[in-house]
């Protein structure tokens, strides 16, 4: 027989896919009968910084359960990572909503940050075991690398629950990447952080995301502080979904479509999108005086208000 | 006999100490106390960690029934603490489980068991009929008369507790702290917390026939207490918990056997002293390192203001 032309192309297709991390076609979420959204499309490239954003209560974290796995989508197909989700859980770094730790808790980040690389494995680490093996001191200097890589260094070895929400997020990022995972799941990292820690760990993620050619996918309640490193967005509201980049789906077009009200998106001075309007917020309304000068912080302070 | 003013104490500690060993059922106290303080201090030392303490006491009190109703039946206290504690745990972890419908309270279902085994407890003592005037020792313990089929016993339930947490033990530390990510990372959360509850069960049970079932946290919470207070190394915590389990035992042994005071009361009075130190220490360490600060830049403006 002569070569099939058809198998050589499909090696080359496959090549083409281990870049693509996360593939939705026709997916949809049903959670306890209800459809939260469906027809969702969307194609994550390694290195790609994605958000989902949307009011909430719409399934922003019903999307991340779907890629680990935990739920199944009703329709459509899901691969992550080339696999069905849940099959590539070991190169998936996975980032919980709103994770603070009891103050009292006596354990360092560092220890923290350890067990997000081998804390599924049973047995216990014996005392001392980095002098005679060389797999221990390459996990040390993982861990240590990572917590360099975050900018914890200075306080990793501190009691976790005695750090801030910032820098335990960071030590959870780090925990998160210990592992190189192909694709990091983060579930709203910027919430209960201020203004200046919002802006710094998202410019973290950013660069973590093109450093270590991670795969991002991370739910946010609020576009503005990472709209400006954001490659892809998923918006879902009530009204459906949509995907694209930033430009192509943060419109008045597409979200009043998808809100099924009226939503301004606004352009300031030095270019960024400011979403203006949406049924989440009930104090919006006096923002829309207020936002003349300062959007941003207008925006901000009504999802506080939201939240 | 212990507790004798026949056996007086004398400055010579290793004249005391060969006094007190010269009796066998004082060795086998010591036997048994070392074995308990080391399981004790591990299985404690993640019951403090996950905020168990309520579920760890209702185990504990659960094996008050529990060896009186041996007595009432006529069998070895020992096996009613086990049977007692270990039943209790597997309850706790049963109704504990997370429901489709609403979250698990686990603090109430445990003190409704709580106050259930209580009852059981007296409505035992009180068909023994009134003769049973070991129930001071039930309650508050005792090193008199432990044999050596006790310290086998407590031998074997050990090396099982210990070798299962030795098994389990890097998950569950993971499971205890991080129990979404642990979860997401494939490590069985759930089933680790019941597995752990009944490990919890067997060192309760063990714990409770040195200390008596009303004072078993000298030994189950208060070493991991102090030892968590001092360090946040996991290893050296651990480490710490049995060090100071071992030494309050021993000391509270030697105490009780000289005295006329029960040994409950001097194990858990030494374990109270050395969370208060610990406690006291680590309090002032930062008071007075910025008492030093102020003192430093105080007399830095004073040697700047005569400068100037």
């Amino acid at each position: 027989m002569s070569v099939d032309p058809v198998a050589a192309g499909s090696g080359f297709g496959a090549s083409a896919e281990s870049d693509t991390v996360v593939a939705l076609r026709g997916a949809s979420a049903v959670v306890g009968g209800r459809t939260l959204w469906s027809g969702v499309n969307l194609t994550v490239h390694s290195g790609e910084f994605v958000a989902v954003l949307g009011p909430n209560g719409v399934g922003k974290s019903t999307l991340i359960k779907v890629l680990l796995g935990t739920l199944s989508s009703a329709n459509g197909t899901v691969s992550v990572l080339g696999r069905r989700p849940g099959g590539a859980g070991e190169r998936i770094g996975y980032l919980p909503q709103r994770r603070n730790f009891d103050a009292s808790l006596r354990i360092r980040g560092i220890d923290i940050v350890r067990l997000g690389l081998d804390g599924d494995r049973w047995g216990v680490p014996l005392p001392g075991a980095a002098r005679f093996s060389a797999r221990q001191r390459a996990a040390q200097a993982r861990v240590h690398e990572v917590i360099d890589l975050v900018g914890a260094s200075a306080y990793a070895h501190r009691p976790i629950g005695a750090l801030s929400g910032g820098e335990q997020q960071r030590l959870l990022i780090a925990q998160a990447l210990v592992r190189r995972p192909g694709l990091l799941l983060l579930d709203e990292p910027l919430d209960s952080l201020d203004l200046p820690n919002q802006a710094s760990v998202a410019a973290l993620i950013h660069r973590i995301c093109r450093e270590a050619n991670v795969a991002v996918v991370m739910v946010a309640h609020d576009v503005n502080p990472i709209l400006p490193y954001l490659d892809r967005v998923v918006y879902i509201a009530s009204g459906g979904a949509a995907c694209g980049t930033p430009p192509e789906v943060i419109t008045t077009e597409t979200l009043t479509r998808l809100y099924s009200t009226p939503v301004e998106v606004l352009r300031t001075s030095d270019g960024r999108l400011v979403v203006v309007g949406g049924p989440e917020a009930p104090a919006l309304h006096t923002d829309r005086h207020a936002h003349a000068g300062h959007q941003g912080s207008a925006r901000q302070g009504a999802d506080r208000h939201a939240g | 006999m212990p507790g004798n003013a026949a056996w007086s104490i004398s400055w010579n500690v290793v004249r005391d100490i060969q006094e007190m060993w010269s009796l066998p059922s004082m060795v086998n106290a010591y036997r048994a106390g070392t074995i308990i303080a080391v399981t004790a201090g591990v299985v404690g030392w993640f019951m403090v960690l996950r905020r168990q303490t309520f579920a760890g006491h209702t185990i504990s009190l659960a094996g008050f029934p529990g060896a009186a109703g041996a007595v009432l039946l006529g069998i070895a206290s020992g096996y009613g603490y086990f049977g007692f504690c270990v039943a209790a745990a597997l309850v706790i972890a049963y109704g504990a489980r997370p429901g489709n419908r609403e979250p698990a309270n686990e603090s109430a279902l445990t003190g409704v068991v709580q106050a259930f085994v209580l009852a059981c407890g007296m409505l035992f003592v009180s068909l023994y009929g009134g003769f049973l005037n070991q129930v001071d020792n039930l309650l508050f313990g005792s090193i008199l008369g432990i044999t050596d089929g006790d310290v086998i016993l407590l031998a074997a339930v050990a090396v099982a507790v210990l070798g299962a947490m030795a098994a389990i033990g890097r998950p569950l530390l993971f499971a205890s702290v991080d129990p979404d990510v642990a979860r997401a990372r494939g490590v069985p959360v759930r089933l680790l917390g019941a597995l752990f509850l009944v490990l919890l069960g067997a060192a309760t049970a063990e714990v409770s026939q040195i200390t008596g079932s009303l004072l078993v946290f000298a030994l189950l919470v208060m070493p991991a207490a102090t030892a968590q207070i001092i360090t946040a190394r996991p290893g050296l915590s651990l480490l710490l918990t049995v060090l100071i389990g071992l030494v309050v035992t021993w000391a509270g042994f030697a105490f009780a056997f000289f005295t006329i005071y029960p040994i409950g009361f001097y194990i858990t009075t030494f374990a109270f002293g050395a969370y208060v130190l610990a406690y006291l220490v680590r309090g002032a360490g930062p008071v007075l390192a910025a008492r030093v600060s102020r003192l430093r830049s105080a007399n830095d403006a004073a040697r700047a203001a005569s400068a100037v």
